[in-house]
């Protein structure tokens, strides 16, 4: 008889640290390959429409990038918050906060054509932070979940903005429940010319550095891992656990607003109802697939830029459902889980004789 | 004034309150058989999701809303069972794996309900549960359709209400699915199978689930969008903490919530000049004042969000 057993490990070595989101992702391209087969495609065009047409052409590449910016300031927020072990489930609701931040300073027309980028940035990240401190206070004054709370806050900040949308922000002239354009002055750079890509690209990148600099290189980023690992254990070293939660909680809001306001600014130049589709939830995923790594978390974004891009390319060619970059994620999600046991655990083949 | 007054007193309002309640009455009650064992299980949006698609696919097909009905519950388990895969046998975070499960099958609902129905012009539709008064009790005057003109399911989940209390309570397995969600340990010592607790916790959650879902797409709608379940599946988390995981205070919070959403519908409909979408996000405002004023005092399981491991203690 064999048997298969848990073993601890005294320690991960570095290349499985690397292969494991990689060995994640091959098992959820293998688990959703039967998906494919269901909806009669041939497995491998499936797949080869769904990477390459994200890849194929300068534009496309551009794309690619674009579209992964806001989730890599999701994916950003994400990991500061469960880091702390705040479990931040309302990137998606703090990123709202922020394009609707941005889309208000936007518009403005007091302010000086100058100071409309900064402002629009300095005001996003502050409404995001905003809306993530509410279940931070929640969790620590009043001990509510902190999931439950993050995500509920997601439904009714989603309500809010479809009430302006459809009430102080509708267009009198289309009634279409967009919010008026921001300025032109508001509209933020383009990098590369005939393209979209646009400085919250470039912010995205900074904005990785500079969380990554945070965790590794500040007193803060170390007082959040503290708490994160044992927040008992770093009470007693002197950390603000609750200091430290809500600290965490403003950092994480800001990344997930900077996410919206690059949306706005760079991208869309209003507020609508599809602002956002699930770049929040994505961002969990993402942050699980770069290992709650700053620096990873731009590879995962790009991957999932990919997949959504790509997932109406393969539709389009092979007739599968384009929801498939859905599953993806959640099965991505569920893999890197399962492989992250091998950090912790390696698998022993033991054999039994019944002698 | 006048005309909200005159909304409440009816007994239209009163009806519409239980039938909206029916479904988040299915789903507290499974999520709180899961917390009871010690698992949270977050995957309820997701699961209620996949199940309100599979549940109205099979009714739509077979004609038989029953069946409908059993594939929903089926969908749960198989939902509850990998949870238990996740959650019990790996002993990986609850809390990543729930939104793991949750993003999982709200992609599946999506990407079948594609597969099956394609992109029509018009919503494929069934003939949703009719009513079934009940003989002789229907007739009393303001309470008969109050209480008893309602969907076979409507009776079924009030049903429950006692039967999980009972079950919980006082039978021998209710017992050790108590002591596992609060001394796992005390309970493995005591010769009761831990992990298998947990995984029937977690099948019987998702059935509930199931339930709740199949009870959107078919008997409240008469069809399966993406929004089916739009958030119901998070409030029930919220009721399970605010009824501190007691089958009757969860119960009476899932009336609470549907007083104030029935309340929410109600006003819409009259001359409030307020957007819509503010009566909409109401129930979600109060239900986190409500979490906000019980949480302090509220007892989870002990063992909530804990995995068991024999070896480790």
């Amino acid at each position: 008889m064999i048997r298969l057993t848990l073993e601890n490990r005294s320690h991960t070595p570095i290349w499985l640290n690397l292969c494991l989101p990689l060995m994640a992702v091959a098992a959820t391209l293998v688990l959703c390959s039967g998906l494919i087969l269901l909806a009669g495609a041939n497995v491998i065009t499936a797949y080869e429409k769904l990477f390459l047409s994200a890849l194929s052409t300068r534009f496309n590449l551009v794309e690619t990038l674009v579209k992964a910016t806001p989730m890599i300031f999701t994916g950003l927020a994400v990991t500061v918050a469960f880091r702390a072990r705040f479990w931040n489930i309302g990137a998606e609701g703090q990123l709202l906060a922020g394009a609707m931040a941005a889309a208000f300073v936007g518009a403005c027309e007091a302010l000086p054509a100058w100071s409309l980028c900064p402002t629009m940035i300095l005001a996003g990240a502050v409404a995001g932070a905003l809306w993530a401190m509410i279940p931070a206070v929640l969790k620590s004054r009043f001990k509510v979940d902190d999931v439950v709370a993050s995500l509920l806050l997601n439904f009714i900040i989603f309500y809010g903005m479809m009430a302006l949308l459809d009430g102080p922000w509708k267009d009198p002239l289309s009634g279409y429940p967009d919010s008026p354009d921001i300025r032109m002055d508001a509209e933020f750079p383009i990098l590369l010319h005939a393209t979209r890509l646009h400085l919250g690209v470039l912010l995205a990148g900074i904005a990785s550095f500079g969380t990554w600099l945070l965790m590794r290189r500040t007193t803060l980023g170390f007082g959040i891992q503290a708490v994160g690992e044992n927040s008992v254990a770093a009470r007693y070293a002197g950390f603000s656990v609750t200091g430290i939660l809500l600290t965490a909680a403003a950092v994480s809001g800001a990344l997930a607003g900077l996410a919206g306001v690059g949306e706005v600014a760079g991208l869309h130049f209003q507020v609508m109802a599809g602002i956002s589709p699930g770049y929040g939830y994505t961002g969990i995923v993402i942050a699980m697939l770069a290992r709650l790594n700053p620096l990873g978390v731009i590879p995962a974004a790009v991957f999932f830029a990919i997949i959504i891009t790509g997932a109406e390319a393969m539709s389009r060619a092979t007739g599968v459902p384009v929801f498939l970059a859905d599953v993806i994620q959640g099965t991505a999600l569920i893999a890197m889980l399962v492989a992250l046991l091998f950090t912790r655990y390696r698998i022993r083949i033991r054999r039994f004789s019944h002698a | 004034m006048h005309e909200l007054l005159d909304q409440l007193l009816q007994a239209g309002f009163f009806a519409a309150l239980i039938r909206i309640a029916t479904p988040l009455v299915f789903a507290t009650l499974g999520e709180l058989f899961a917390e009871r064992a010690g698992i949270l299980n977050l995957g309820i949006e997701g699961i209620m999701m996949l199940a309100a698609m599979t549940g109205f696919s099979t009714a739509y097909f077979s004609g038989s809303l029953w069946l409908g009905v059993a594939a929903a519950m089926a969908t749960g388990v198989l939902a509850g069972l990998l949870m238990g895969l996740l959650t019990v046998s790996l002993g990986l975070s609850q809390h990543v794996s729930g939104i793991g499960v949750t993003l999982l099958c709200s992609g599946l609902s999506f990407y079948f309900y594609r597969l099956i129905f394609g992109q029509p012009s018009s919503i494929p539709k069934i003939t949703a549960f009719t009513p079934l008064p009940i003989p002789g009790l229907s007739a009393i005057p303001i309470l008969g359709p109050i209480l008893f003109d309602h969907f076979a399911l409507v009776y079924l989940a009030f049903f429950l209400v006692p039967a999980v209390a009972w079950v919980l309570g006082t039978t021998p397995w209710g017992l050790n699915l108590r002591t596992v969600g609060e001394n796992p340990h005390a309970a493995f010592t005591a010769g009761v199978s831990v992990i298998r607790i947990r995984y029937q916790a977690l099948m019987l959650s998702g059935a509930l689930m199931g339930l709740a879902g199949a009870f959107l797409s078919m008997a409240q709608y008469n069809a399966y969008t993406f929004g089916v379940i739009s958030g119901r599946g998070w409030v029930c988390i919220a009721l399970v903490v605010f009824g501190q995981w007691n089958p009757w205070k969860s119960a009476a919070g899932a009336l609470l919530f549907a007083f104030i959403d029935a309340l929410q519908l109600r006003l819409q409909a009259s001359s409030f000049n307020l957007p819509y979408e503010v009566f909409l996000m109401m129930p979600f405002v109060l239900t986190i004042v409500g979490m906000a004023l019980v949480s302090r005092n509220a007892r989870a399981p002990a063992a909530l969000l804990t995995p068991f491991r024999k070896e480790e203690r």
